[in-house]
């Protein structure tokens, strides 16, 4: 019994110490972020932003639409299947727009992008330290924080909303599609009934959400790639490890942002 | 007054100790080799020298200022005079040769474009790599590899040179092309060289003094002359090649005789 209350004790402290170690890491990349904006940063810091956020965003464009799209019409199929024996199959509408805009848009974008992108920081950043290029740019008196983090963080913080607004877009679609081949209601109108059912506050709340998805994947991809011991076998370790722990301390935070937004009627 | 102070330098890794209270001396314009077998703690010393680790107790004084102890941009100040070029070259793979270059000059001083790309083909062409700028790195043979990184150590004219294992895995020839090369940079330069290998011939030909490293603990310290004449028996077993467990090979010449005669058997 004490064993079994010790591993907890020490596997609880090593949590605690995970989450200690990300907000470490958070505070000194947002320090660092002047870097790697346009204008009153780094040049070279902010074209590596653009070309970061080409990565996590425009190549991840046909993965996230074709994931909203089929996410939406599963939903408007569920939905639809138990709504239309109350004679109220028009609520599918409401269904698909407010759960996209809400929830599904934000957490479907951010699964996508923890496995493209969290992994592909984990293991970049990886095999910089197995290959000893981390070491260099410290010995050249420049901060891996600065020069590697802060791009990919700010790339993220853009990249990963403009993607939620798309995979959005293509889930509502969706729905638009089972509407019209199920009962012949006309894409404009059926707009028209999408922007009717959903408010600001609801496209705002899933914003906020992205950005908290963004940090989350950014920095646990990255804390992964540091946290590398040893040799190759140890990069694909923490990349498996960034998938999992981001895409979990992804649908934690959701869970608490909902209930955050549920409970101060901000939905 | 010497320009690297090495003073009661102990450093433990998880309890084990791999510098043992390590006293050294390197005088500007000299250059000193570390020498010694596989886990003696060559680079262990180097990474102190360079501040990337922190010892567990004594001083590493690099021009009057101890590394262990010093600020943050101190240590920046004393690395912007140390290039290193490190044992797996650790260029950038996404950067081509002569970004690899420019990178601490871009950083780090405010040249024009034009300049920094005529300092940038200077360096490549000392080191000979002029003609192969436009490569990545990952289209070089290992030579030209730590060639490139020798150029890059250079970038920023520093006062001091560290190599880490520079003709490591490196055919004879393209050895002794880096042995040339590090006897040029020497007397155009007049720079302090640090050297960490354990190729003989490398050390022999390019040595002001020579520092025999032996689990942790200097065994000798002393000029080319004083090193191939000395008596310690570590040094003796290094330079005349003993294997250090000679009352194993009996036993494995046993074992082999006899695998070899069941194998006669069976068949």
């Amino acid at each position: 019994m004490a064993t079994i209350l010790e591993n907890v004790g020490k596997k609880t402290i090593e949590q605690f110490g995970y989450v200690g170690s990300l907000n470490i890491q958070l505070w000194s990349t947002l320090r660092a972020m002047k870097s790697a904006l346009p204008l009153v940063g780094n040049r070279y810091r902010w074209r590596t932003t653009v070309r970061q956020m080409l990565q996590i965003g425009y190549d991840a464009l046909p993965l996230v639409s074709l994931m909203a799209l089929c996410t939406g019409f599963i939903l408007a199929l569920q939905g639809a299947s138990e709504l239309r024996h109350f004679g109220a199959l028009h609520y599918v509408i409401d269904l698909v727009a407010v759960g996209f805009t809400r929830e599904l848009g934000p957490l479907l974008t951010a699964i996508a992008v923890s496995g493209r992108s969290g992994s592909a920081f984990a293991a970049e950043i990886g095999t910089m330290k197995v290959t000893e290029e981390l070491d260099s740019l410290r010995v050249m008196a420049l901060e891996p924080i600065e020069f590697v983090l802060a791009p990919k963080y700010l790339a993220a913080l853009i990249s990963v909303p403009c993607l939620s607004i798309i995979s959005n877009f293509f889930g509502v679609l969706a729905g638009g599609l089972f509407m019209f081949f199920s009962t012949r209601l006309a894409p404009l109108l059926y707009f028209h009934y999408v922007l009717r059912s959903i408010a600001l506050s609801d496209v705002i709340t899933g914003l906020i959400k992205s950005l908290v998805f963004a940090t989350i994947i950014a920095h646990v991809g990255c804390l992964e790639g540091f946290g590398v011991r040893g040799g190759p076998d140890s990069v694909g370790r923490s990349t498996t490890s960034a998938v999992v722990k981001s895409t979990f301390f992804v649908i934690v935070a959701d869970a608490i942002f909902t209930a955050i937004f549920y409970f101060t009627g901000a939905n | 007054m010497p320009l690297i102070s090495i003073r009661d330098l102990v450093v433990e890794y998880e309890g084990r100790r791999v510098l043992n209270e390590l006293n050294l001396d390197i005088e500007a314009g000299e250059t000193m080799v570390l020498l010694g077998g596989s886990g003696s703690g060559k680079s262990t010393l180097l990474r102190q020298i360079i501040g990337l680790e922190r010892p567990k107790s004594g001083n590493v004084i690099v021009k009057g200022l101890d590394i262990a102890t010093c600020s943050s941009s101190e240590l920046k100040q004393i690395r912007h005079s140390i290039g290193v070029a490190f044992q797996s070259a650790a260029l950038f793979n996404s950067l081509t040769i002569e970004e690899n270059v420019a990178l601490p000059l871009r950083e780090h001083t405010a040249l024009a474009p034009s300049i920094i790309d005529l300092m940038v083909w200077m360096k490549l062409a000392v080191v000979g790599l002029a003609d192969f700028r436009r490569l990545h790195p990952q289209a070089l043979s290992g030579g030209m590899k730590k060639r490139g990184a020798v150029a890059r150590a250079l970038s920023l004219d520093p006062e001091i040179l560290i190599l880490d294992e520079p003709s490591a895995g490196l055919d004879p020839i393209v050895a002794a092309e880096l042995d040339e090369l590090i006897l040029l940079l020497k007397q155009t330069f007049q720079m302090t060289v640090i050297v960490v290998t354990h190729e003989m011939a490398s050390a022999f030909r390019i040595a002001d003094r020579i520092a025999m490293l032996h689990e942790g603990s200097f065994s000798s310290v002393g000029t080319k002359e004083e090193i191939k004449a000395s008596e310690n028996p570590r040094v003796r077993q290094f330079l005349d090649r003993i294997p250090k467990d000679m009352a194993k090979a009996p036993a494995l010449s046993a074992y082999f005789e006899k695998y070899l005669a069941k194998k006669e058997t069976l068949q």
